[in-house]
């Protein structure tokens, strides 16, 4: 490998897209961000399998109780390699009116991979009822304790991850499709309909994002049902957020347009669409990956700030922000700390999307000598 | 210069226009007008409403007129200064702006000066440390502070200080200065309760600008005119301080406009959790309760802002950076 990178020829053989992996690889907090990434989303994909209950089973006798505490040493000092639970149980206590939960030492229940429990559909094709890990259908495993109604917090972040990391990726689709149409007529053919679409764009960034956002989904009929309420979001979400897009486009199409490169294309015969396709796109995917990477966690966001103020998705649907609506004020969070969870899993999200972002930026331009 | 400015005004004013159209459609958008929900509330306090009446107030609020006519009575209104009548509030529009816009606007402000004071010099810093453990540091804090949404932030800190300290720091005011007059001793109060809306809003804006700012100098640190004055003996300070923090300072002259509606936008949910006296809270209840004339108004008002931001930030960047061309 090291002769091969000394070697001169070797190195200018490797494609665009090579040279920007392997300087990606050198900026080592974007390659732990991509992997929580790829985790996340394998997750959402196995939401039912990964989730150790249905998120919306309710554990009676078991209202608002704390994180379920996973030892390795049980009552008598004794250590087990297999972590375990014992069997909790919970009163109200009568004074203060706050359940009261205890841990019965008598048993203990390990922890095992792949065992079998709540049924579920994998895919939407087929039932079954294996989960990644549990304590099997004995007593109720609830490692990050429950809501006000006894649901498992840890299965409904598993589950609200679906709605929340999703809605990120469909509103920046449509925010790519409208950048990269805008951006691309206004930077390739120049002139009037460039004037006239940056005067657009600029109209559209000084309107102030979360009042509009807010305003908007106010706006939205409480009647709809929870999937067009969804896609409402996505695309309000979206609305504001191609800017920037078809910013950094139509820069790109002006700098490359009068390279020699595409005049060479022109004098050959290609059409505009090849140009554009095969020539001018393909040079600036990377710009257009960064915005990607930096427009989807504000998105993430802005639907965790709307669902938390309850003008977003509303229950039954499960979202990370619809979770925390339940944290939303610091009383709650006094007697019930485990309910800001959810929180840690959008930070977690947003600072992988914007670690990978900054590498990407940096790895975005790998022709240029830097310091 | 003179016919940048005027250029820049056409289009505020274009801006500005197509803004409030906008704001107009979302006042119209939810189910139910106006009359409607007055028409309900009537009823509801037990008068009873014949139909002369309901055509009455269907004329004086120009709802029997095409949409267009509607607008222009809204916009006509406003430049007589009627901004119409918050249900939600009962009282009218423009005394609640007035009730909580300028404590909204000075909070906004200190809110600025925090970022800017913070981030300026640590941004210099961390450019001219580079991959110094102060540059890891900041870089670290820097994507978290850009990463936790501020309403986790506000009920992280209130949480913290409740739990160690077993103080409630939400609101701008103790108790008994709620309602006080000003004085010394509530000057005091108030400050006492600025720091953690201010910290908790600022972090994002603070951790973004340290980001530009750094960038900027490093691009700016390596070029040759910088060892030709360390040849003509310039000290390493007024070196920095001469030429590359300056040409730095540009890109956050070109977006000072934006920064205090953004923090404005950023207290809208801070300012729900801390309970905060402030326009934030005021816009979320006129949202969902349909109070669609308050909310229009504060959603123009602080677009508004917002141009009128973007275009003092173009002025003063073509004032400071000779580069810039107007046309």
């Amino acid at each position: 490998m090291r002769r091969k990178k000394r070697d001169g020829r070797e190195r200018k053989s490797l494609s665009h897209r090579q040279l920007v992996w392997r300087h990606f690889k050198r900026h080592r907090p974007a390659l732990v961000g991509l992997v929580i990434l790829t985790l996340l989303y394998v997750m959402i994909a196995l939401a039912g399998f990964v989730a150790p209950n249905n998120p919306t089973e309710r554990f009676s006798g078991r209202r608002y109780s704390p994180p379920q505490p996973i030892h390795f040493v049980d009552a008598d000092g004794r250590f087990h390699i297999v972590p375990f639970v014992y069997r909790v149980s919970g009163e109200l206590n009568r004074t203060t009116f706050q359940y009261e939960y205890v841990e019965d030492t008598s048993r203990i229940y390990p922890i095992h991979l792949f065992v079998r429990g709540a049924e579920y559909r994998l895919f939407g094709l087929f039932t079954t009822n294996v989960h990644l890990f549990g304590v099997g259908t004995e007593i109720p495993f609830l490692p990050l304790g429950t809501d006000q109604l006894g649901r498992c917090l840890l299965s409904r972040i598993i589950f609200g991850s679906r709605i929340s990391l999703t809605i990120g990726f469909l509103g920046t689709a449509i925010s790519l499709f409208l950048g990269l149409l805008l951006g691309g007529v206004s930077g390739y053919y120049g002139g009037v309909l460039d004037t006239t679409i940056q005067r657009f764009t600029e109209i559209v960034r000084s309107i102030p994002t979360l009042p509009l956002w807010m305003a908007l989904s106010a706006a939205l009929p409480q009647t709809w049902s929870t999937v067009t309420t969804f896609f409402a979001l996505v695309a309000i979400l979206s609305l504001l957020g191609w800017t920037e897009l078809a910013r950094v486009v139509r820069g790109k199409f002006i700098s490359l347009r009068e390279e020699d490169f595409v005049m060479a294309a022109k004098a050959c015969g290609a059409s505009e669409t090849r140009i554009i396709a095969f020539h001018l796109v393909p040079n600036f995917m990377s710009y257009v990956l960064v915005s990607i990477t930096l427009s989807i966690p504000a998105m993430i966001l802005g639907e965790t700030a709307l669902s938390f103020l309850g003008i977003g998705l509303r229950p039954p649907v499960i979202s990370w922000g619809v979770l925390l609506q339940q944290a939303q004020n610091f009383q709650t969070v006094a007697l019930y700390p485990w309910l800001l969870l959810p929180s840690l899993f959008v930070v977690v999200a947003v600072l992988a999307f914007n670690v990978v972002g900054d590498g990407l930026r940096d790895a975005a331009d790998p022709h240029s000598i830097r310091r | 210069m003179g016919s940048y400015l005027l250029g820049r005004a056409v289009y505020a004013l274009v801006a500005i226009f197509i803004i409030s159209v906008v704001s107009f459609v979302l006042i119209q958008a939810p189910p139910g007008d106006y009359l409607t929900s007055q028409l309900t509330r009537l009823q509801a306090s037990g008068r009873r409403l014949d139909d002369a009446t309901v055509e009455r107030m269907k004329e004086q609020y120009g709802l029997d007129k095409p949409i267009y006519v509607q607008y222009g009575r809204w916009i006509a209104q406003m430049f007589r200064g009627n901004f119409g009548q918050s249900l939600y509030y009962n009282y009218s529009v423009l005394r609640l702006l007035g009730d909580y816009m300028p404590m909204t606007i000075i909070l906004a402000l200190i809110t600025l000066v925090f970022i800017y004071v913070l981030s300026i010099p640590i941004g210099i810093f961390t450019a001219v440390k580079q991959y110094s453990v102060f540059d890891y540091l900041f870089t670290v804090l820097g994507f978290i502070g850009l990463s936790v949404p501020n309403f986790v932030l506000a009920l992280v800190v209130m949480f913290f200080f409740y739990k160690t300290f077993g103080i409630s720091i939400g609101g701008l005011f103790s108790l008994e200065y709620a309602d006080a007059a000003w004085s010394w001793a509530k000057f005091v109060d108030l400050v006492h309760h600025l720091w953690a809306p201010v910290i908790v809003v600022g972090i994002a804006g603070t951790a973004g600008i340290i980001r530009v700012i750094r960038a900027a100098m490093l691009d700016e640190l390596g070029k040759d005119y910088m060892q030709v004055a360390r040849a003509k003996g310039l000290s390493e300070f007024r070196l920095l301080m001469k030429y590359p923090v300056r040409v730095a300072l540009n890109p956050i002259l070109s977006t000072v406009g934006w920064q205090l509606p953004n923090i404005i936008g950023g207290f809208v949910i801070a300012g729900i959790v801390l309970n905060l006296p402030i326009i934030g809270p005021v816009l979320l209840n006129a949202l969902t309760a349909q109070d669609m004339y308050l909310a229009g108004a504060i959603v123009l008002l602080l677009s508004v802002m917002t141009v009128l931001g973007t275009i003092l930030s173009d002025v003063t960047l073509a004032i400071a950076d000779p580069r810039i061309r107007y046309y």
